[in-house]
């Protein structure tokens, strides 16, 4: 039996398209959901002093509002849908982790949206979308 | 406030108004008389002779307490170094732990406390009087001074505090404590107040008045002469706003350019260094003949080491106990691993960044020497230099020969990494107070306003009774926090064997 679907997700309107499709696809199949929400994160980032002392309270707040805020409105518009949705919650770069989960879960694909701004941004610094491509282990689906 | 201080602070704002507000450079030399006769008893108690030498016993005190941690530990400095770097790359750290601190963020928080204006003035200083032999024993203290930093940062986060809202507080004050209580010995909260009461006055010293006083002289030299009360006054509004005012984004933007300085600093060094490779051979002999002949400096042999040794310790803080506060923040199951990650401060703060601020010197030639004995020419116990210049001036100078430019750059520098030093000893400080008084918004803010008028008088005050209060503040942070770690290195040792079984049986996992 193929492996779950990795959907990445943040709540935007493009990610919510990007659940929306892997639900159905996914209802289709028979196969559940890893439903992943990346909190951009890098252990080589430069932190005050303060932030030294907070950051292990600010990470369990941050956990905490993405469970509630984007997560859990997720999970709930789902719920009637057939399809058993597991929610993580990640530190790191987009992309990377959302990889390792395909990775790690053995997925058959991943599956994101995109906002389809490509503006000056994205030319610089890159989407994640575009990363995916080049990086993924397994299939990518990227929804407009 | 100890006595001396709010003496010191009394007597210069009342010497201030006597000497009327018209005449500006009055108030610069009303302020530094009165700081100079407040603290000058205190400065010749922490810096008297050892009887019958010269060395001042509070170097002999830190230069010992550093080979005695790194013969107790085996020099654990150069053995685990490797381990060090891993660590500090993530090999080691869980993965699900991401998202808290890393080893790389804490140090490299507490390295942008300690890189700073010890690397590019301190080491100027013991040059202009040491010579350059001087450089030979800072380098010497710098890797002595690596276990010390080890010991002080383990202990730091196994005792530390974690306060049921997640927040973390770490620190000489917390094992000394703890740790004394836990081994059932007395006299760790003796301890622990007299090193905060001397954090406080290292904060204003050290961390502040020094700090001011440096990037005062650097903006002088780029705009002109004008009286250090104005500087003071932009700095303590500055740091007002963001300690009282609570304007973070002031902090948070400069700690965050701090870092690109300190590497920029470190590229035009390699580069100046590099262009004159041909030198370096001569250099390092300057500074190996010098360490043991002084080259006619003041006191010979003795004064080289003594200026080497003074700044490596003012540099990079090895026993003084403030890396402690920086490094207990690091989310780790295993204490000992932030010790093996702390070593590596001194390495990078002196060994490598403060050798090549020493070498641009030599190299530049701005070290006056005569030319029929090769010595150098000595007047009021400092070598003549090519400009005259002293303290961080020096520095810039010598970078100036390669790059014309580079002044103006280092004074941005200088202003940048004084102003994030003040800010990180503003914190340290607070630790120290709220340590003695407890927490309370009254209480915090009564010390923010010491710390803001502190930096005015550090910023009128000339360069000599400055450096010397500061280095006499930071060293008698020292005293308490060595005998602390003499009693509780046993701890760490029992650590290290614990640890180094793991790893040899693979019960500490590799990640990456």
């Amino acid at each position: 039996m193929p492996g779950p679907f990795i959907v990445g997700y943040d709540g935007s309107p493009a990610a919510t398209r990007a659940l929306e499709f892997a639900v159905t696809q996914a209802a289709a199949a028979g196969l559940g959901i890893v439903l992943v929400h990346v909190l951009e994160w890098s252990p080589y980032s430069f932190l005050s002093r303060e932030e030294l002392e907070e950051r292990h309270m600010r990470r369990k707040e941050e956990l905490a509002r993405a469970e509630v805020a984007v997560l859990a409105p997720a999970m709930d518009r789902m719920k009637d849908r057939g399809v058993a949705i597991t929610p993580v919650i990640r530190y790191g770069h987009s992309a990377e982790i959302l990889s390792d989960c395909a990775r790690d879960e053995a997925a058959s694909q991943i599956i994101v949206g995109r906002d389809g701004a490509g503006g000056l941004s994205a030319r610089i610094f890159g989407s994640t979308a575009a990363t995916l491509v080049q990086i993924a282990p397994v299939p990518c689906t990227i929804v407009p | 406030m100890p006595h001396p201080l709010r003496t010191a602070a009394l007597a210069a704002a009342s010497l201030a108004l006597t000497a009327g507000a018209g005449r500006a450079q009055g108030l610069d030399a009303s302020i530094n008389a009165g700081f100079e006769n407040a603290t000058g008893w205190y400065v010749n108690l922490i810096f008297a002779n050892l009887p019958g030498t010269e060395v001042p016993w509070i170097v002999g005190w830190l230069v010992i307490a550093a080979l005695v941690f790194s013969l107790y530990f085996g020099f654990v400095q150069f053995r685990w170094v490797g381990h060090a770097v891993r660590l500090v790359r993530g090999d080691y750290s869980d993965p699900n732990d991401a998202g808290e601190v890393s080893h790389f963020q804490a140090l490299a928080t507490a390295l942008s406390g300690t890189v700073g204006l010890g690397n590019i003035a301190g080491v100027a200083v013991a040059i202009g009087i040491g010579g350059p032999g001087a450089t030979f024993w800072m380098v010497l203290a710098g890797l002595l001074g690596m276990a010390t930093k080890f010991t002080e940062c383990t202990l730091g986060v196994k005792y530390r505090n974690e306060y049921p809202d997640g927040r973390v507080s770490g620190g000489p004050m917390y094992y000394l404590t703890k740790g004394f209580e836990e081994r059932g010995l007395r006299g760790g909260t003796a301890l622990a107040v007299g090193f905060s009461i001397f954090t406080l006055l290292g904060a204003v010293g050290g961390g502040n008045m020094f700090q001011v006083n440096q990037a005062h002289q650097q903006i002088a030299g780029v705009v002109g002469d004008y009286p250090g009360w104005i500087t003071g006054v932009i700095f303590a509004s500055l740091v007002g706003v963001v300690i009282i005012g609570g304007l973070k984004s002031i902090a948070r933007v400069t700690e965050k350019v701090v870092p690109f300085m300190g590497i920029f600093y470190v590229t035009a060094a390699l580069v100046i260094i590099l262009a004159n490779i041909d030198q370096v051979g001569a250099a390092f002999g300057q500074i190996i003949e010098g360490a043991f002949t002084g080259l006619g400096v003041a006191g010979g042999m003795v004064g080289a080491l003594i200026q080497g040794f003074r700044r490596a310790a003012f540099s990079n803080e090895a026993g003084i106990g403030s890396a402690a506060i920086a490094h207990s923040a690091v989310r780790t199951k295993e204490p000992i691993t932030e010790g093996f990650v702390a070593l590596l401060e001194p390495f990078i703060d002196t060994v490598v960044i403060c050798t090549m601020t020493a070498l641009v010197i030599i190299i530049s030639g701005q070290l006056v020497t005569d030319p029929e004995t090769g010595l150098f020419l000595i007047e009021d116990g400092q070598i003549v230099t090519q400009t005259g210049a002293e303290g961080v001036a020096l520095t810039s100078d010598a970078f100036a020969t390669a790059f014309p430019w580079f002044p103006v750059l280092l004074a941005v520098a200088v202003v940048l990494f004084a102003f994030s030093t003040m800010l990180s000893w503003s914190y340290y400080g607070l630790k120290a107070w709220t340590f003695l008084l407890g927490e309370g918004q009254g209480k915090e803010l009564v010390f923010k306003a010491i710390f803001c008028l502190f930096v005015v008088i550090g910023a009128a005050a000339s360069l000599d009774p400055v450096i010397a209060f500061s280095d006499a503040a930071l060293f008698s942070m020292a005293i308490f926090n060595v005998i602390g770690l003499y009693f509780l290195m046993p701890v760490v040792k029992r650590e290290l064997a614990r640890y180094a079984e793991k790893l040899r049986r693979g019960e500490i996992r590799k990640y990456g």
